[in-house]
């Protein structure tokens, strides 16, 4: 079969102007959940680190779970259970139906609630990798613990977990197509409607494939320098 | 709390397991496979460049898409509706098994790219100086070696294999989450159900948490008391 490239072109027919939307969308939804993650990771982290034996039980319960459940089921959790949620809420309260709730939200719910697991790890390990005479040292010039943990602790732990943590972020980007699911018009969503109203499935799926490896490829690259960057300043060949 | 209802459901759920199970240890195996070839490719320079292109490819985008282009794309061509692959590439079973066990490659040769790397060189010298071709110093200094070294690393891809298999529910298979998706639309229970199909992926993953555990106890050396 022939391709009609014109369908993806910028034209009356074509879905390339829809396409880069779609594409943005999956960039944003990206970064919200991904910034849900790192605020989820971070307070996991620490109460892993630092918590009562309670507290830390609570973040090793929430990192097994979430690391052992499909995504999937975690995004249709939060939108399908979140609908039913509401609707019992809602009716409970005396408004009347229907309830609704937004895919977007549902989505960056989940996916930051995954990707929290996740980076609690990769925080965790970056906290240990911080020479704890550092950490000493701070404390004796006598700073305060909000002080140590952004001059002394943040810097030295952000160096090491930069690499991981893009990692995660590509995790996160990936992890996005599945909110199409909900009905939010992401790339995912995007082409699979492109696909269903063209009849041209391979074309459009290939499109969606090319996107997401644009926005990953960028990311790698972003994430390259920002390693280089912080690593100025160590010595060479003594990281 | 129904408990009937619940119990109910969890039954029904478990009917979906041979599916999960099947999709998630066939993929295993031929994403092991090919993952072998790819590093078995990389000794060429153009060999090389195809296993790096097939990586960045499988691994930079969503598994979802490599669903659906392999499960709707596919059967736009002429050429593949008339081969011979047709009676299976018709059957979404096939389909998600092909997408699944060629994303598990680019991950799974990535995993044992690393193993290999670690093998120390004198080892396979010292087996080639005792006399040993280049194949059976393959099957018994680098593989082993390599496996162990990769196991911690490939438990994990054991996990994220065993929750991608959920995806083909999107292709009409009825596996534990396609099952739960069904009765969701028939019972609206949404929270009830996923839950439970929630438990029993929970439960597979730390089936295989513990297994791989175990078995890295077992293959590590000074546990038969050989100095190393």
């Amino acid at each position: 079969m022939d391709f009609d490239w014109a369908l993806l072109g910028f034209g009356p027919e074509g879905w390339g102007m829809v396409l880069i939307r779609a594409g943005g969308m999956t960039l944003v939804v990206s970064i919200c959940a991904f910034m849900l993650g790192l605020v989820l990771g971070t307070l996991c982290a620490w109460a892993r680190i630092a918590g009562s034996r309670w507290v830390q039980r609570l973040a090793i319960g929430y990192t097994v779970v979430l690391r052992g459940v499909p995504d999937l089921l975690v995004i249709y959790l939060f939108y399908f259970g979140g609908r039913q949620v509401v609707a019992a809420v809602g009716t409970a309260l005396g408004f009347e139906g229907p309830f609704d709730i937004s895919g977007f939200v549902a989505g960056v719910l989940a996916i930051g609630l995954i990707s929290g697991a996740a980076q609690s790890e990769v925080l965790r390990g970056a906290y240990y990798a911080v020479p704890t005479g550092t950490i000493e040292a701070g404390r004796v010039v006598g700073m305060g613990r909000l002080t140590l943990f952004r001059r002394v602790i943040a810097p030295q732990a952000l160096t090491t977990a930069i690499p991981a943590m893009g990692n995660q972020w590509q995790s996160v980007i990936k992890e996005t197509a599945l909110i199409s699911v909900t009905g939010l018009v992401e790339t995912m969503r995007q082409v699979s409607i492109a696909a269903g109203s063209t009849q041209e499935h391979f074309m459009f799926y290939l499109a969606g494939a090319v996107i997401f490896l644009i926005i990953t490829s960028l990311s790698d690259i972003v994430f390259r320098i920002a390693e280089r960057r912080s690593l100025r300043g160590h010595q060479q060949g003594h990281a | 709390m129904d408990t009937e209802f619940l119990s109910g459901i969890f039954l029904k759920l478990l009917t979906g397991l041979p599916l999960t199970l099947n999709l998630t240890a066939l993929s295993l195996l031929g994403g092991g496979m090919l993952a072998l070839l790819l590093n078995l490719m990389r000794a060429s320079r153009l060999g090389n460049t195809i296993a790096a292109t097939y990586v960045f490819v499988f691994r930079g985008t969503p598994l979802l898409i490599q669903i659906f282009m392999i499960y709707y794309g596919l059967a736009s061509f002429d050429a593949v509706r008339s081969s011979f692959l047709w009676p299976f590439l018709r059957e979404p079973y096939w389909c998600g098994l092909l997408a699944l066990a060629l994303n598990d490659a680019a991950y799974t040769s990535e995993i044992l790219r690393g193993g290999l790397r670690a093998v120390p060189q004198g080892a396979v010298e010292a087996g080639r100086v005792s006399g040993m071709s280049r194949i059976m110093v393959m099957r018994r200094i680098v593989l082993p070696l390599a496996m162990r070294q990769a196991l911690p690393a490939y438990s994990n891809e054991i996990i994220s294999m065993l929750k991608a298999t959920a995806l083909v529910s999107t292709i009409t298979l009825l596996d534990v989450t396609g099952l739960a998706r069904a009765e969701v639309s028939a019972t609206y229970r949404a929270v009830e159900i996923f839950l439970c199909a929630a438990v029993i992926y929970l439960a597979l993953s730390l089936l295989v948490t513990r297994g791989a555990g175990w078995l890295e106890r077992r293959l590590s050396p000074y546990k038969f008391g050989v100095s190393a």
